[in-house]
């Protein structure tokens, strides 16, 4: 037989254009039975596209995906599924009210209006699934009470309920501790030894580089390089697409700060809950104006829980004060108002609406003069925004719209800005130019910033402090030049 | 936690048991207004199964609950067949009106389908208003026959009625079919790449729903003995429908039940209230929805769960 027989997935040609925009131009790819590719490729570069296409999300505009041998391109996802293939979404959305077996029963359901009663053996398929995947100590819950790591299982049971031969994994390790990237990288072994073909999705080659047997590198809808993991990442291009230049850090002493006795910004002991949850413990922290002053933690440690109690969100015990004056029973819209705008991690941006009525928007309280010369400085700020400044918001990819965010926000002229993850699932590429972009902010505004991170290294070269965020407590404060020899231990 | 099917429905027996008694003491006014109450409850049942579960709204019940009562009402006027050929004559055009909606509309996605039932129900009342030698028009349509004359047994026909539909309505929803639906309903990306035919499954939701709406209607049409465009079209009509399955709880089914039992009891004992019971009416329901979201069933169930 040849290698085209054997192939489980075979995709020639595909193409996708949304609008004028170019997804994806000519793609070419096959994954054998019991093989592993890699499609890596920095945010926008049409990597994610490619899966929706050869899942039937979306429609190709040309091309062609053979399941088996089976022409499959331009069916419905349904169909395409019951030829044979899965995937594991990045974002998990099980139904909340059922329990988890429940939702791993739902996808072992043939796809029939006659069935009132569950087949006998559905039970049993299912919490097998359940032991394969290491939920069952957690079968009777409701996904809502479930950490993330259990989500993505949860999902991952899903797709490989219905036995499919290809297996399309969305950004597999997304929000996973070490541990946790660990088991899955062994789970996702064990479904390629079933002799299934599997297809990971990510950002960089790194995080899939142990599993993979091949990689295609990705770039603005093409392929740039293919090869095992090693070769591409000694590809020349792929090198260019994906690093940057070295950043020095700066940080600059506490006692340069003017408000040294009265700092801008100081949370005193603050401590929230979620329920029976405690989110936050007796945190304190400050920021003079004019600072850089970075949160980091990792996913749960509390980050996002901080930021949402400084902006009033939240009822919380403890003082928030500005300038030696509380904040306590201002509302959230007052606090906005005063200066302290946090950028969300969800971005939240007004998906329908252009980029340039996105910025409109949030400089709606300016003179209108004002607000146009705001939007002058913020283009050459982001000069991709200007380009993009009659697209709907919603179409742009992942590291613009962190732009648009940014922009939109400093759009308020805000005295103290808050960003939360700005890296989020962002490619290298992408979080060098977010970074030069927060490193002219620093350099040539009044402006005093709070970044929480999850990438230390992009994080520590802008910060002047730093803090530790913890289990929902500070663990450590101090600069970033001591941060590694100091905090970072156990934090890496 | 999710009380047991088993348990609810026996609960349910018990209820429709006890109320099956009221006729030996009720007067025919508390009679006549509970026959009303159980044939809402119905529509409200149906229009939850397309709301909780399949995750469309509906703007238009009255659509299919008008198509099936007017159909049957206008047969019967014409040549008097019997009944139950009316009936069912009335419940298939409810379902063929269904589909005919459903199809192109379940392509749209968003609001936009309920924008389309809503313009179907504006349709229908145009129609009815305008085709008046047929339809009574804006007066009403008489119908010659009635089930019966007598108010205990219209109870009780109502209420059997009712309740057989809430428990396959019910078991329904909660059946791997409603699962199915479900997720469908919640994300119709997910359920497609599982190899869900999402169109096909909320497209039979419809169907059931056009089938309880409209045989719903059609037997209200034979209790009422006329049919007019304020009792089975109007959108106020529609609205108090919505208003009975989001009060009851939504993604309950049996909570669609409780809401317009509600509604129907609490406007009729402020009608001496004249213009002002409905405002009041409304004004406690939109009370209950905005700070019980779960409505009354959701309610039930937490207490249960606390004790």
């Amino acid at each position: 037989m040849s290698a085209t027989e054997l192939a489980h997935l075979e995709v020639t040609g595909l193409t996708k254009r949304f609008g004028g925009l170019v997804a994806v131009r000519e793609m070419s790819l096959s994954v054998a039975a019991g093989k592993i590719l890699g499609l890596i490729g920095p945010n926008g570069s049409g990597k994610s596209t490619v899966m929706k296409l050869i899942m039937g999300i979306e429609r190709p505009d040309g091309g062609s995906v053979r399941i088996s041998g089976v022409e499959v391109c331009g069916w419905p996802s349904h169909r395409i599924a019951r030829m044979g293939a899965g995937i594991v979404f990045q974002h998990s959305r099980p139904l909340h009210r059922q329990t988890v077996l429940e939702n791993i029963k739902l996808a072992l359901l043939p796809d029939k209006l006659t069935r009132l009663f569950a087949d006998p053996q559905t039970d049993a398929r299912a919490r097998a699934i359940a032991a394969r995947v290491g939920l069952t100590a957690v079968l009777d819950r409701r996904p809502g009470t479930l950490p993330f790591a259990d989500l993505r299982k949860i999902e991952i049971a899903k797709a490989i309920a219905r036995d499919p031969q290809v297996l399309l994994i969305d950004e597999p390790f997304a929000g996973l501790t070490a541990k946790e990237t660990a088991a899955f990288s062994d789970l996702i072994c064990e479904l390629r030894d079933d002799g299934r073909a599997v297809l990971l999705v990510d950002h960089n080659v790194k995080s899939v580089s142990r599993l993979v047997d091949r990689v295609i590198a990705m770039y603005v809808g093409e392929r740039i390089a293919e090869g095992s993991a090693d070769e591409v990442m000694r590809n020349e291009t792929v090198r260019r697409v994906y690093l940057g230049g070295a950043i020095e850090t700066a940080a600059r002493p506490e006692s340069s700060f003017r408000d040294t006795a009265t700092p801008f910004l100081e949370v005193d002991k603050v401590s929230v809950h979620y329920g029976k949850a405690q989110a936050l413990e007796q945190v304190s922290i400050h920021v003079h104006e004019r600072e850089f002053v970075a949160v980091v933690g990792l996913n749960g440690a509390g980050k996002t829980t901080l930021f949402n109690t400084i902006s009033g969100f939240l009822p919380y015990a403890g003082e928030v004060r500005r300038q030696g004056a509380t904040l306590r029973g201002q509302s959230a819209a007052a606090i906005a108002r005063g200066g302290i705008v946090q950028c969300p991690e969800g971005r939240e941006l007004f998906v329908d609406m252009t980029v340039r009525e996105n910025l409109d928007l949030g400089g709606q309280h300016l003179p209108t003069e004002e607000s146009g010369a705001q939007i002058e400085w913020l283009f050459e700020l982001f000069p991709i925004l200007r380009d993009r400044q009659r697209q709907a918001a919603g179409t742009l990819s992942g590291g613009e719209q962190q732009m648009l965010t940014i922009a939109r926000a400093l759009m308020m002229k805000p005295k103290l800005l808050m960003l939360d993850e700005p890296t989020l699932g962002l490619a290298p590429v992408i979080l060098e130019q977010i970074s030069k972009a927060l490193e002219r902010l620093r350099q040539t505004t009044p402006i005093t910033v709070l970044l929480a991170e999850q990438n230390v290294t992009f994080a520590l070269p802008h910060a002047d402090r730093v803090y530790v965020l913890e289990h929902a407590r500070i663990v450590w404060e101090g600069n970033p030049a001591k941060f590694a020899a100091e905090g970072g231990a156990g934090f890496l | 936690m999710q009380i047991p099917t088993a348990r609810l429905l026996l609960i349910g027996l018990g209820a429709i048991v006890l109320a099956s008694f009221l006729p030996l003491w009720a007067s025919g006014y508390i009679l006549g207004l509970l026959t009303i109450a159980y044939y809402f409850g119905v529509f409200a049942m149906a229009w939850d199964l397309l709301f909780g579960f399949a995750g469309e709204v509906n703007f238009g019940p009255t659509f299919l609950i008008g198509v099936g009562a007017y159909t049957a009402g206008i047969l019967d006027n014409l040549y008097q067949p019997p009944i139950w050929l009316c009936i069912a004559a009335g419940t298939a055009a409810a379902i063929t009106g269904g589909l005919v909606l459903a199809l192109p509309a379940l392509r749209l996605r968003g609001p936009y389908f309920g924008l389309t039932t809503l313009v179907a129900v504006l349709i229908l009342q145009n129609f009815i208003v305008v085709d008046a030698h047929l339809t009574g028009g804006e007066i009403g349509l008489t119908v010659p026959d009635v089930i019966s004359i007598s108010d205990a047994t219209n109870y009780l026909i109502a209420l059997w009625f009712m309740a057989i539909s809430g428990a396959i309505l019910f078991s329904l929803s909660r059946s791997p079919v409603g699962l199915i639906l479900q997720a469908s309903g919640q994300d119709a990306v997910q359920a497609g790449a599982l190899g869900f035919n999402v169109t096909k499954h909320k497209l039979t939701a419809f169907v059931i729903s056009a089938f309880f709406s409209g045989l719903a209607g059609t037997l209200m049409v034979f209790y009422l003995g006329s049919a007019s465009v304020g009792t089975f079209i109007d959108i106020t009509v529609g609205v108090q429908i919505i208003i009975s399955a989001v009060l009851g709880g939504r993604r309950t089914i049996l909570g669609a039940v409780l809401g317009a039992i509600f509604l129907i009891a609490m406007s009729e004992a402020l009608r001496p209230l004249g213009d002002l019971s409905n405002f009041i009416v409304f004004g406690m329901a939109l009370i209950v929805v905005l700070v019980y979201p779960n409505g009354f069933f959701g309610l039930l169930t937490r207490t249960r769960e606390d004790a």
